[in-house]
């Protein structure tokens, strides 16, 4: 029973940090810039395809396809960055809700055009396969490998965000944006580099999601709504929120599936609208 | 004589917004002869219908109170699911089953509006949103209700007002809905030229601005929440019955996401935007899912990201600039 | 004669910060009572307490008779107690004319018909009309306040809050911005306001305190340095020392 719970937990926490990968460029993009960006599930299914080609087609071992990942995903949104989203900086969240979602739309039909509409496989490579076993605990080893990670770039990004030059700046435009720009900081060059940076690592996110949830053209869709729900509860631009956020949604889901199979997504969808009705600023946000 | 005319002409000026104009006949004239002219896409325009009372449900929200919704689909898809299930329960009567789904969909949007009325923006997009999947999720789940992936059908719809039997052409269909349209919309015409309507593009134009003249902003969404989820639920009553079948598709996040996009591209605040963006929608939609029917997501995505970026206030904003103030 | 408006002991923090430390304000029927004091002294939180926009920490808020600290904006408004905004916040899209319309039609109740025609409500009509006219807005009435001047839409905040048919009318510096050529009709309009409502004035302008105030409340670091007439208020060494020493930066 205990090593069950045991592994009910690093399950969710594995799957609580993909989330968060998926997520956390979009709550800081949304803190940055009140740019409300559906699209974001769009950038993680690129990973995750981009993943699939590397590997499948090209033959690049798994750990040298994440970086491509990465890579590929937020040159994409640099560009979209740079082409469409700048346009909408000042118009209202409907509209960029409207034209992000049409970004989805498309995204899906390109997806089903190029890979057909069923799920993709990945052979992963052996020392990722198995499982391994901590005493009376056993656990996959692929979901450890997310765990450890996960610590690692999480630590890393808070980290950055810290004590790097970029960080501090992203930090105080969040803070105060007119008061960045006043102090002769480009706010708008700033939201490129951060865009780009949040689309790799929901590029990342995506491209580690393959082998835990699973690759078809639906997934932005699919996606976007537990997305949104951790960008939501968590508060827009608050790194740990969104952490925290993340973990506590891989966790319930996880919980949920074993413990009320037949409330499927139910439960989450429930906790969720309670929590903003209790904090409609987010866990971790503040009231504007 | 000076007094009379400055008495009179803030009158006219407020009398002006409501008036029936004469393009307005001509609309609605145009939409009956379908009828004649177009005898063999009578259930595509019947369609068009309900997706226009639909989407007239979401110009109420949007429009006019400037509350944007990502998961209306939930009031219409409970408005069918009631009709259906009021059908299968044996009663067969279509007006008062149209009644009995607007109702039920009223009371979930009076329940909904509690939370709607704390929410602003972003975490109002992804609440409505959160309803919209909760509901498609629970009807997917409790399939003694709502018979989960295989939806409702086999019940009987009986002849409108007793005389005119559902046939296979759709034409007591195309009828039916754009009568029941038209109360509709004349019903909604009427409710945004009240003083209450005036209040609420109040609360549109700033919404913080609206209880410093002491209205209760909570009413006022709880009212017109209420009022758009009757609307949308009435739409959906409208698809169980010509359809006579209910899938779960009346509940997904791609029927919120098409009936936001229909009213965006038709032009919000207007009504009739409502109802020509609905129009052109199921047309597209008819056309380009003809061609190739995996595709008609790409098309989708593409009308959505011109609207936004090329026409704004939609089809009719674009009327509107063409030819000066055409009024 | 007893007070329309008043607050006992209230007091609001901030944290550690208590922006408001125990004010007690009357405010008698027909008053002309100006609230002064430097930046920071928490005027604004003030106002935001007596309409409340912020719940007090501590402390009662009285209008009427009636305790209201209990009471949401929307409410009290409805009892008679309306302000003005220290920027515009309006209807940008509406027209002069429908927006005070709106505020009469609320006072009516005619706002709480959706049954009705708004075509029908001629009183109501009016009588936003003749509002709109007294604040010189007759010529610009039909058009989006969005397009008007900036001392139009000042006016107009004016205007929308008499619409309530208020009690109090609270003044949140109504000069502020105003241009030049612009003030006079602002001036004579705050003049022009009813005998009967109460009046509170949050203003930085001393000219505009002392021409219109019959009392004046200096308001210091949250508490209520002095009360008085303007002319004692002028007179008091403190009151100089504290406040109009500063405002000669």
């Amino acid at each position: 029973m205990i090593a069950e719970l045991a592994e009910l937990g690093f399950n969710g926490l594995a799957y609580g940090i993909v989330l968060f990968f998926m997520a956390c460029g979009l709550s800081i993009t949304m803190g940055l810039m009140g740019f409300a960006n559906l699209a974001h599930g769009a950038t993680a299914m690129l990973g995750g395809y981009v993943l699939v080609v590397a590997m499948r087609d090209l033959g690049l071992p798994f750990l040298a396809s994440l970086p491509a990942a990465f890579a590929v995903a937020a040159i994409a949104g640099a560009l979209f960055e740079m082409t469409i989203c700048r346009r909408l900086h000042a118009a209202g969240e409907l509209d960029q809700v409207l034209l992000t979602i049409g970004v989805v739309f498309m995204a899906i039909a390109s997806a089903t055009f190029g890979f057909g509409a069923g799920q993709q496989a990945i052979v992963m490579p052996g020392y990722l396969t198995g499982r391994v076993a901590f005493g009376p605990i056993e656990v996959s080893a692929y979901r450890l490998f997310l765990l450890a990670l996960g610590a690692a770039i999480t630590i890393g990004l808070v980290t950055a965000l810290e004590r790097s030059r970029l960080g501090v700046r992203i930090r105080a435009a969040v803070d105060n944006r007119a008061m960045t720009t006043a102090c002769g900081i480009d706010v708008g060059r700033l939201f490129t580099v951060v865009f780009a940076l949040g689309s790799g690592l929901g590029g990342l996110g995506g491209a580690l999601s393959v082998n835990l949830v699973g690759l078809d053209p639906s997934f932005p869709l699919k996606y976007l709504v537990f997305i949104m729900i951790v960008v939501t509860v968590g508060g827009f631009g608050s790194m740990t929120g969104t952490l925290v956020a993340a973990l506590l949604l891989g966790l319930a889901d996880v919980a949920c599936k074993y413990f009320l199979p037949e409330a499927g997504a139910f439960a989450i969808f429930a906790v969720t609208a309670v929590v903003l009705y209790w904090r409609p600023q987010g866990l971790f946000g503040r009231l504007a | 004589m000076t007094l009379a005319i400055s008495m009179a002409e803030p009158r006219s000026r407020i009398a002006a917004r409501g008036r029936w104009r004469w393009p307005e006949t001509v609309f609605w004239l145009a939409l009956a002869a379908c009828y004649v002219i177009f005898p063999g896409h009578l259930q595509l325009l019947a369609q068009v219908m309900i997706a226009g009372l639909f989407a007239l449900s979401l110009d109420l929200l949007l429009g006019f109170c400037g509350i944007a919704s990502m998961g209306h689909a939930a009031f219409f898809g409970i408005g069918a699911y009631a009709a259906a299930r009021l059908a299968l329960a044996g009663w067969s009567e279509p007006l008062t089953g149209l009644v009995f789904a607007g109702a039920v969909a009223g009371l979930c949007g009076f329940a909904c509006s509690f939370l709607i009325g704390r929410l602003r923006s972003i975490a109002l997009l992804m609440v409505t949103m959160a309803i919209g999947l909760l509901l498609h999720e629970a009807a997917n789940r409790l399939t003694w209700l709502t018979g989960g992936d295989d939806g409702l059908s086999g019940y009987d719809v009986a002849p409108v007002l007793g005389l005119f039997r559902f046939d296979l052409y759709g034409r007591t269909a195309f009828l039916y809905c754009l009568g029941v349209g038209f109360l509709v919309f004349l019903a909604l015409r009427r409710f945004v030229h009240s003083p209450f309507g005036l209040g609420l593009e109040a609360l549109r134009e700033n919404e913080r601005r609206v209880p410093a003249l002491g209205i209760a902003v909570q009413r006022q969404v709880a009212v017109v929440f209420t009022l758009s989820a009757v609307v949308a639920g009435i739409a959906g009553g409208l698809l169980a019955q010509v359809t006579q079948s209910v899938a779960l598709e009346v509940l997904s996040f791609e029927r919120s996401a098409g009936v936001l996009i229909m009213l965006v591209l038709g032009g919000a605040g207007h009504l009739y935007g409502a109802l020509i963006g609905a129009a052109v929608f199921i047309v597209a939609r008819d056309v380009l899912s003809g061609l190739d029917p995996v595709y008609w997501y790409f098309w989708l995505g593409l009308i959505l990201a011109a609207v936004v970026l090329i026409g704004r206030g939609g089809l009719l904003g674009l009327a509107r600039r063409l030819p000066g103030r055409f009024r | 004669m007893t007070a329309v408006l008043a607050t006992r002991d209230l007091r609001r923090s901030f944290g550690a910060l208590e922006v408001t430390a125990g004010v007690d304000l009357a405010l008698l029927p027909g008053a002309r009572h100006a609230l002064i004091g430097p930046n920071g002294a928490g005027k604004s939180t003030l106002i935001n307490l007596l309409t409340g926009a912020l719940r007090p920490s501590a402390g009662r808020v009285v209008l009427a008779g009636q305790d209201v600290t209990d009471l949401p904006v929307a409410a009290r408004v409805a009892r008679g107690l309306s302000r003005t905004f220290q920027i515009n916040t309006l209807f940008p899209r509406l027209t002069p004319l429908e927006a005070v319309l709106v505020a009469v039609c609320r006072r009516t109740g005619a706002l709480a018909r959706p049954l009705r025609r708004l075509a029908g409500c001629t009183a109501e009509i009016d009588e936003a009309h003749d509002l709109v006219a007294r604040f010189g807005l007759e010529a610009v009435c039909d058009r989006p306040t969005g397009e008007l001047a900036y001392g139009q839409q000042r006016l107009l905040e004016i205007a929308l809050a008499l619409a309530a048919r208020p009690r109090v009318l609270l003044l949140d510096e109504p000069a502020a911005g105003v241009p030049a050529r612009e003030s006079a009709i602002l001036m004579s309009a705050i003049a022009g306001l009813p005998r009967d409502v109460a009046v509170l004035f949050i203003e930085h302008d001393m000219e505009l305190v002392f021409r219109f105030a019959e009392r004046i409340t200096v308001l210091v670091a949250g508490r209520i340095l002095r009360e008085g007439t303007p002319d004692e208020i002028a007179g008091d060494p403190e009151v100089r020392r504290v406040y109009l020493g500063e405002d000669d930066e």
